[in-house]
């Protein structure tokens, strides 16, 4: 008993000279402090203050009335955005597209990384790739304007040389919602699968040669030595991505779905995804109760399965994790 | 043992094949914009056109100010951003890199929290509207790009990890500040990852149209990937720009509105296709850097 008391009063006349300390320590880095300064004010401002504005999901926003005046209504803006029935289909929209995303671009960017690596001329294997991660950097405007170039209904490539040759009548894409799925899968392959292979590659690069070399004296042909060497060094890599991108999978990449398809209001029902619905809701019809109701739903989830995911993936490899 | 230096030949094939895949709808573009107009309403969009006329460049150099003007919008908030966005993110990760900093831990924490949790899109528009009052400035479409928490994090791993401890510890024995430090010996050491990390600032300023998207109504501070948005998506727009250089060129009285339309796509290519071949070595290099832990 004694003993405690001692100690609890040790640390309570430890306290003021803690704090001091730090202070101290603190003063004595203000130049740290002031390199931090900018980046610290920038986030506050474009993340922080933003992620303290979510309460107003729960209020019934006016922007006469203003952030504060506002009323609040409780849970009402979730039962009315849970009512439409739309969030069902969005949010269905953005899980199927983010999953067949997912599948697809691995598989084709762990092809491409392995074909690529057997590329022996080192001028061709620079050309290749540079060539096939280009797509990567151009705007996603720029890529609405490449997709118009084969669809457009009147005088697109599709339309004109090849079904108007075989006699069939044009489709009016920009129309015709049931094709879109595919349309945005490939552009989406189009767009992401060069720079995807790139990260694999390296790890296959990183490989040692000592490896293939003893598998070689051992007899194995190129096949045996891609799937016993190459695709088990891949696999943790892979597991790992893939883990990353699952937690990703509540945001869409709003480009594809909002430039691509030019906004065409005929697509929607099968091209609408929560980031491009949430767009519609405040900026097109204005309705700041259902943007901000999705809008936090989308944060509160994708914050869930961002955490969750990361703690699977500190499982099988610590320093992969994201934190 | 067989030595096999050979690349099989289906490999290079299933390889050019991709390439193709990844080029044509370039050349697609640009053989629309060079297009006679009358072959066009004939023919439609083709690869081989039967009738090259450049008649849609000539259209636009009558009354470029709109697109001269886009550009540099363009320029200049890449050139403003890129310059600020790798002096705030090295400051920021100088400060986290160092061991002595007492705030460390929960800066990192700060940083980090930010890459998990947004507060969406409303709020967002508001902070810069109805606190910042920013919206139809050039400011708006240059803040909100130039922090990101994952840039923080592989700058932060670069400093720790490929700057000799031993070279800061002696300068600062020598009496250099932590500012000096910073300034003349972390940033000249640290060439690979800030032009990887501005590389990726650059393109992410000269692409974005998000930002324009939602906060730009004044069409004097459109960019080009906003102007070029526009003229796709609305004919009206695109009408109105080719009535301008119409009036100023005084020529024929049909306007070639879709090779203008393309031609204006291939002119905010360009940039990208004459820089790409040079610099994608160090995009390369950023992703690996990026698969980096943060």
């Amino acid at each position: 008993m004694e003993a405690v008391k001692g100690a609890a009063s040790a640390v309570h006349a430890d306290q003021p000279s803690r704090t001091k300390k730090f202070l101290r320590a603190l003063w004595k880095s203000r130049a740290l402090l002031l390199l931090a300064l900018p980046g610290f004010l920038l986030l506050f401002v474009n993340n922080y203050l933003p992620m303290f504005g979510i309460f107003l999901a729960f209020k019934d926003f006016n922007y006469a009335k203003g952030i504060w005046g506002s009323e609040w209504n409780g849970l009402e803006n979730f039962k009315f955005l849970f009512a439409t029935g739309d969030i069902k289909f969005v949010v269905l929209h953005t899980l199927l597209y983010n999953l067949v995303f997912l599948i697809v671009n691995t598989t084709l960017s762990v092809l491409l990384a392995l074909v690529l690596h057997e590329v022996k001329n080192k001028w061709a294997a620079k050309f290749y790739q540079s060539t096939l991660i280009l797509p990567n950097f151009i705007s996603m405007v720029i890529v609405a304007y490449l997709v118009f170039g084969f669809l457009n209904p009147e005088l697109g490539f599709v339309n004109k040389s090849i079904l108007e040759p075989l006699h069939r009548e044009g489709i009016s894409w920009y129309m015709s919602p049931q094709y879109w799925p595919y349309i945005l899968t490939f552009v989406n392959v189009w767009k992401n699968v060069g720079f995807g292979s790139v990260i694999y590659l390296a790890t296959i690069v990183g490989i040692d040669k000592e490896y293939y070399e003893a598998a070689m004296l051992d007899g194995a042909g190129k096949w045996k030595q891609m799937t016993s060497i190459t695709l088990p060094f891949l696999y943790p890599v892979i597991v790992i991505l893939t883990l990353l991108s699952i937690g990703h999978i509540f945001n869409a990449d709003f480009g594809l779905f909002y430039q691509v398809t030019l906004d065409a209001g005929n697509l929607r029902s099968t091209t609408e995804v929560i980031d491009t619905y949430v767009y519609h809701a405040l900026l097109v019809s204005g309705d700041t109760n259902l943007a901000s109701s999705a809008g936090l739903l989308q944060s509160v989830v994708g914050f869930a399965l961002v955490v969750a995911f990361n703690a699977a993936v500190r499982k099988i490899s610590r320093d992969k994790a994201l934190f | 043992m067989k030595n096999d230096n050979r690349t099989h030949p289906l490999i290079h094939l299933f390889l050019i094949a991709g390439c193709l895949v990844c080029i044509v709808p370039f050349w697609l573009i640009l053989m629309v914009s060079l297009t006679g107009q009358k072959a066009l309403a004939k023919d439609g969009y083709r690869f081989w056109p039967r009738d090259i006329d450049p008649e849609a460049y000539r259209f636009l150099l009558h009354d470029a100010a709109p697109i001269v003007r886009s550009f540099g919008v363009s320029i200049l908030t890449t050139a403003i951003g890129t310059v600020v966005s790798l002096l705030v993110t090295s400051a920021l990760a100088f400060a986290l890199s160092r061991k002595e900093f007492p705030l460390r831990g929960f800066l990192n924490v700060y940083v980090l929290f930010t890459m998990l949790f947004g507060g969406g899109l409303l709020p967002w528009y508001l902070v810069y509207t109805k606190f910042l009052h920013l919206q139809n400035t050039l400011w708006v479409l240059i803040i909100p790009g130039l922090l990101g928490g994952f840039n923080v994090f592989v700058m932060r791993t670069f400093f720790t990890t490929s700057i000799p401890p031993s070279l800061v510890d002696s300068a600062q024995i020598d009496g250099a500040g932590e500012l000096r430090t910073y300034a003349s010996i972390t940033l000249p050491l640290s060439l690979p990852v800030l032009a990887t990390i501005g590389l990726f600032s650059t393109v992410g300023y000269w692409n974005d149209w998000f930002r324009s998207l939602v906060f730009i109504s004044d069409d004097r501070l459109y960019n080009l990937q906003y102007f070029l948005y526009n003229t796709l998506m609305n004919a009206q727009y695109l009408q109105a720009v080719a009535d301008k250089a119409h009036i100023a060129a005084a020529v024929s009285p049909i306007q070639p509105l879709e090779e203008l339309r393309m031609a204006m796509a291939i002119i905010a290519v360009t940039p990208i296709a004459i820089v790409f071949p040079f610099l994608q070595k160090y995009f390369v290099k950023g992703l690996t850097i990026g698969a980096v832990k943060g």
